[in-house]
């Protein structure tokens, strides 16, 4: 009798225990057993942005040739012979139209790095079938690109090291947001 | 809705199948029955998308049915153009926004995601690199809140000139909805991020990988969600099925859908998205970056934009919003500006969620100009156009929040003008 009562009085405290077991994972929420580590294999396969500095660029290279060919072939068809003449987004021009009323933002005239020209083509482009192209035929794209814009020489050929080295010309045509800026 | 089909014209003259019973139902029911041979009487000869019973009380309704519809005599709908689609302002009631009428963007189309194999990579400045199933999330404790989303491009065409057209052509990039998921803290804890992480890239699993940094401030890591539930169901795949991330009062594009991947790290990454595209071009050439949070904004939706009066008793209401919180007071002007009056904030008002505000008014025929502008809790007050462009001019094409001028003229014909 002593002994049972005993024995329920420490089932209700381990009861007890455990109801604010459950309550403090709630607040704790790390405790949550949920989810698995993920493998560096699995990162790497996912891991497809370029940061400013360069991290993230895969091994290899191209030239601006290579680029023109890879380009009138993949990419022509949406953006133009030259990359001017649309119809979709122009990616050649606009050198110096900020300032105008009729700015024309392209890669050479707006966009601050190369990486992120990099980045955009490997994850978006081309539209019709995206992440289709190799780290070699994005070098060369980039360099075409770049080279349209009268960025790099014709002879430049990109690489991991060299490509986060381009300097583009809007690199410091950005500032903070300082909303709210109208009284 | 779809038209009817020569084959229902067949099988009766004026039910829609719809409303019919199945062959089986027809022969064991006398009430079916009695409901055919009456129809002919019963239903009036009006549009056959309409059809009605004239004395709906004398004809058996429709039996329970799995997903349900609106009426089929409500036609609102999104207006669809390119890679974008409104929700019709003018048409919403109090500050919800139905699922199927939520604004959509995209930047290559909405993806088909098959949930049992989406996954949500954590990586980078962390601890323990993580993934998740969708149904791991949804294991996680949750947590829920009605936001708004607006898209950092809706009523750009303000910056141009005036375009007459609807509210919902103008400004239905904006919609609101209860938004259901994990608290991002919450993920941010279980993979321990470390204290030098302070921006993180989200990534999206559509065909433009859509990517965007966030900065994490204590109030970006106190209210982002990511988010599996939408209005009390699955979000709609057009606004990011299986997850997406919320974070309230930020421009709609950095609320990133179809969520794969968060990497954390030091500084922003400086996605196309974040520099070539989401900057708002100043005058003086340089440009605005990480523009993120939504200024506050109202505009009248009734009566607005290509609607018609007759003189008499309206109801002025509108929609008035801020990422920054709670809408505190929206002001209502009926002549032109030279008095205004405050307008009574209907229930709910809650911090960056539409809020719906009402004014009684009486139109007597004569041309004038209605306009509305919102103050929020921190002081902050909607702007006229000529401050803004003052400051920004006419080619940033993002964030247009200044007052919505409509003019009535004397036929009753509401349009847009800027006053
Ligand atoms: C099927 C049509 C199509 C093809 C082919 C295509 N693009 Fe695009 N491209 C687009 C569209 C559409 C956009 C705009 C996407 C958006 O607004 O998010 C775009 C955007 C871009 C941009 C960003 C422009 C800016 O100013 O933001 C670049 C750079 C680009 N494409 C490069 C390329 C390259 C290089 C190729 C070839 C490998 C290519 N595109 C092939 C349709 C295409």
């Amino acid at each position: 009798m002593h002994k049972s009562l005993l024995v329920t009085a420490g089932v209700i405290g381990l009861a007890f225990l455990m109801t604010t077991a459950v309550w403090s994972a709630d607040q704790h929420d790390s405790a949550v057993d949920l989810g698995r580590s993920a493998t560096d294999e699995e990162i790497r396969a996912w891991d497809i942005d370029v940061a400013p500095d360069g991290q993230g660029l895969p091994p290899g290279h191209g030239t601006v040739a290579q680029g023109a060919q890879i380009y009138a072939m993949r990419c022509a068809g949406c953006h133009g012979p030259t990359g001017r003449e649309g119809p979709q987004n122009v990616l050649v021009g606009g050198h110096k139209s900020l300032q105008t009323v009729k700015p024309l933002k392209t890669i050479g005239s707006y966009w601050p790095y190369a990486t992120t020209v990099y980045d955009y083509l490997r994850r978006a482009m081309p539209a019709n079938a995206p992440q289709s192209l190799t780290p070699n035929e994005l070098y060369a794209l980039v360099a075409w690109l770049l080279y349209q814009n009268g960025i790099i020489a014709e002879n430049v050929e990109l690489d991991h090291d060299s490509l986060p080295r381009v300097e583009m010309p809007n690199r410091n045509g950005f500032r903070l947001d300082p909303r709210p800026d109208v009284r | 809705m779809s038209r009817n089909t020569g084959d229902e014209k067949k099988t009766s003259n004026h039910v829609p199948r719809s409303a019919l019973p199945t062959r089986r139902q027809f022969l064991t029911s006398g009430v079916s029955l009695l409901a055919m041979s009456a129809s002919s009487t019963l239903f009036g000869a009006q549009d056959e998308e309409t059809r009605a019973p004239i004395d709906p009380m004398r004809v058996p309704g429709l039996s329970p049915r799995p997903y349900g519809e609106r009426s089929r005599f409500e036609r609102q709908t999104r207006l669809v153009a390119g890679t974008f689609s409104t929700t019709p302002l003018q048409d919403l009631q109090g500050i919800m926004t139905p699922s199927a009428l939520h604004f959509e963007r995209h930047h290559n189309g909405v993806p088909t995601i098959d949930p049992t194999r989406h996954r949500l990579l954590i990586h980078g400045l962390i601890d323990r690199p993580m993934v998740f199933t969708v149904e791991e999330l949804m294991r996680f404790p949750s947590t829920s809140r009605l936001a708004f989303l607006e898209c950092s491009g809706n009523s750009r065409d303000g910056w141009g000139e005036a375009q007459d057209v609807t509210v919902q052509a103008l400004h239905g990039l904006t919609s609101t909805s209860e938004w259901t998921g994990v608290k991002l803290s919450t993920l941010l804890d279980k993979v321990q991020k470390q204290r030098d992480a302070t921006w993180m890239l989200a990534e999206g699993g559509d065909a433009a990988g859509l990517a965007r940094s966030v900065p994490l401030t204590d109030d970006v890591l106190n209210n982002a969600i990511v988010c599996y539930g939408q209005n009390g169901e699955a979000l709609r795949p057009e606004q990011g099925y299986p997850l997406r991330l919320l974070l309230p009062g930020f421009e709609g594009n950095i609320n990133v859908k179809w969520l794969r991947r968060l990497k954390l790290g030091s500084a922003p990454f400086m996605t196309r998205w974040e520099t070539a595209t989401y900057t708002d071009l100043m005058p003086d050439g340089t440009a605005y970056q990480f523009s993120l949070v939504m200024d506050a904004k109202s505009v009248i939706t009734k009566p607005s934009g290509q609607q018609q009066l007759q003189p008499g008793f309206y109801e002025i209401q509108g929609l008035a919003w801020s990422g920054r919180g709670r809408i505190t007071s929206v002001e209502v002007t009926s002549d032109a500006g030279r008095t205004w009056q405050e307008a009574r904030l209907q229930e709910p008002v809650l911090p960056t969620c539409h809020t719906r505000f009402r004014l009684p008014w009486r139109w007597d025929g004569r041309e004038t100009i209605i306009q509305s502008r919102c103050t929020d809790e921190t002081g902050y007050r909607q702007p006229t156009r000529d401050a803004l462009i003052n400051v920004r001019g006419v080619r940033s094409i993002y964030h247009y929040n200044a007052i919505q001028s409509w003019k009535i003229q004397r036929n009753g014909f509401v349009s847009n003008i800027y006053a």
